[in-house]
């Protein structure tokens, strides 16, 4: 970890990012000691509940088409078929299910993405900055932000520079930000580190503390294309660095892990630990979201599974 | 490694579930003493298999069917064969678990390994012939060449009889995977113990992962959670047992499963005609 690191705020001002080493042993301890609660009974279906009101439901392939998009918007605001929860009405205490967060897209498919959700509450994220390497001239991808945001995003999911990061040259990686950041205006900015590249958690940390300082709305683990993605350990070290970070300052940061969350145990397990790391106040979509996009078939199997006691199977529920 | 060649440690088994081509212990952390017979002594400790180990097999089982039944049928059949060859080889084995755990003599615990052997043989001859031999051309009014072929049913879920019977379930698990099902089974409670040699003949067998998996456990606690699994096409119980039979029939309606709780005949074509379902091909003809 490099110690005494100095960041060239606009203005002249300066500050140090100070952070104490980090303890890798105890991290991966500590997370894996929230994969032990025993969630049941109501307490699970509420948690089920929660999470897909969390999801950004995510479609990020060479081979989206308009199309695909579409389906994806009608699965986020209606996550099953009608005759499906028809089933589930009859059972007691049955809920409707609610729609996701967000729906998350190339830049080029945030229009059909808008015009799919109009007059819904579903938020509409675009990747950009040349997402996922973020390999080209920074006044490309400061036109792949404008683009998507004049198209109607109303979040941005950028990646940071982990050429310049990995270089160590931090001023770079937290200058981009700001400028990312101004060219957003309105959208919400979500920052991701791609951890998987960082290799050790004390980078992680680090990349956290710049990514906030630079005026990210979000902090996210991974783009989901590189291996390993979200992972417990890493999403713990960022919600450490979110909590001091509001200590420090009073500002109210998110977090989103994306890639690798597939099932609904593991997805209850991120919220025992955001829940006990952070308490309750995070608790919520403004704060909290899951990039995925099988995981919400899977939440939706548990939820059946709840109610009518019997496994459910991958016919019931859409392809994507 | 001093006085290791003078040591007579016996060295036993641990029994555990067969999943997914790997041996996991079950998820719960129960198990179940299994007595030698006539005794007090306990032969083995084995696990108590709990819903989500069946659920795990469920999902083995599924993701595995597709890739078995595409398998070329010839290629299916050299595998049934396959398992013969390694049941052979572990004759020693299961006769010696008959004999302590079920109280069988030596000829007829012999009996059993070769009634099983030959059914194994039986059915990898049926594997490439069973189409033949059923699917039909069908004469009908119209320019069309009409054909029905059988197809494997999908994932069969099998709740042994309660009185171990060897060589028929070897039958069973024969003719249900011959014609490209998948398979999971919750074996007997009183000849559990055959589950750790007969993992090991379908483990080295070129059988792909997950095509056959096997439990130990109680049928009484699994056997509803079974029928009622949405992603089971089919459920076999031929037991005797007439209040198993009717629930099996009644939570089999949730996904139109077929279940079979009838006794099918041992060695016979119609044994595998009980897993597969039909296609009917309407193909248009000029005139």
């Amino acid at each position: 970890m490099p110690n005494g690191i100095t960041i060239q705020k606009h203005g002249g001002v300066s500050f140090p990012i100070l952070t104490e080493p980090i303890d890798e042993v105890m991290v991966i301890e500590r997370a894996t000691s929230f994969t032990k609660r025993s969630i049941k009974k109501q307490s699970k279906l509420d948690a089920l509940y929660k999470c897909i009101e969390m999801i950004d439901l995510t479609t990020l392939e060479g081979a989206d088409t308009v199309g695909k998009v579409k389906q994806l918007c009608t699965k986020a605001r209606f996550p099953v078929t009608s005759e499906f929860a028809e089933e589930l009405a009859r059972y007691k205490n049955f809920q409707p299910i609610p729609s996701v967060a967000a729906v998350c897209v190339y830049p080029s498919m945030v229009a059909t993405a808008r015009e799919a959700l109009k007059g819904t509450k579903i938020r509409v994220a675009s990747v950009a900055t040349a997402f996922p390497a973020g390999q080209v001239p920074l006044k490309t991808r400061l036109k792949d932000v404008k683009d998507a945001v004049s198209a109607g995003a109303d979040e941005i999911d950028m990646v940071i520079n982990r050429g310049a990061f990995l270089a160590g040259d931090f001023q770079t990686v937290y200058d981009e930000i700001i400028q990312v950041k101004e060219v957003c205006g309105s959208a919400h900015l979500k920052v991701i580190l791609e951890t998987g590249e960082l290799a050790t958690f004390d980078n992680v940390r680090l990349a956290s503390e710049i990514a906030m300082e630079a005026g990210g709305d979000f902090i996210k683990t991974s783009t989901g294309k590189v291996a390993p993605a979200a992972t417990m350990p890493v999403t713990l070290v960022m919600l450490q660095a979110i909590l001091d970070f509001y200590d420090r300052t009073g500002k109210i940061i998110g977090m989103k892990p994306a890639g690798g969350i597939r099932n609904a145990k593991q997805a209850v397990h991120y919220l025992c630990m955001v829940n006990e790391v952070m308490g309750s106040m995070w608790l919520t979509p403004e704060l909290f979201r899951f990039g995925a996009s099988s995981l919400l078939n899977d939440i939706l199997k548990q939820i059946y599974k709840q109610f009518t006691g019997r496994y459910a199977y991958d016919k019931s529920f859409s392809l994507d | 490694m001093a006085g290791l060649n003078d040591s007579n440690l016996q060295i036993a088994k641990t029994i555990k579930l067969y999943i997914n081509g790997a041996f996991p212990r079950t998820e719960s952390g129960r198990s179940f003493p299994l007595h030698k017979f006539n005794s007090k002594k306990i032969y083995a400790n084995l696990c108590r298999a709990s819903r989500k180990d069946l659920r795990n097999a469920v999902a083995a089982a599924k993701s595995a069917q597709s890739g078995w039944c595409n398998r070329s049928a010839y290629n299916r059949a050299q595998i049934l064969y396959r398992m013969a060859e390694m049941t052979e080889g572990k004759r020693n084995e299961f006769v010696e678990t008959f004999v302590q755990t079920l109280g069988y003599s030596p000829e007829r615990a012999n009996l059993e390994v070769d009634r099983a052997i030959d059914a194994l043989v039986y059915y990898a001859g049926f594997a490439d012939k069973y189409q033949q031999l059923i699917g039909a051309v069908n004469p009908v009014s119209g320019p069309h060449h009409n054909f029905t072929t059988p197809e494997p049913v999908g994932v069969v879920g099998l709740l042994c009889r309660e009185e171990f019977d060897f060589s028929h379930m070897i039958a069973q698990i024969a003719a249900i995977t011959c014609p490209g099902n998948s398979l999971v089974i919750l074996l007997a409670e009183e000849g559990a113990a055959v589950l750790a040699p007969l993992a090991e003949v379908f483990a080295t067998s070129d059988l792909p992962d997950g095509v056959i998996n096997l439990l130990s456990g109680f049928t009484s606690e699994l056997y509803e959670h079974m029928a009622g699994h949405m992603e089971l096409d089919s459920i076999c119980f031929d037991g005797k047992n007439e209040k198993i039979r009717a629930r099996i029939k009644e939570e089999a309606i949730h996904n139109l499963k077929r279940a079979i709780v009838k006794p099918q005949p041992d060695f016979t074509l119609e044994h595998i005609l009980a897993f597969v379902e039909y296609k009917t091909v309407w193909h248009p003809i000029g005139f």
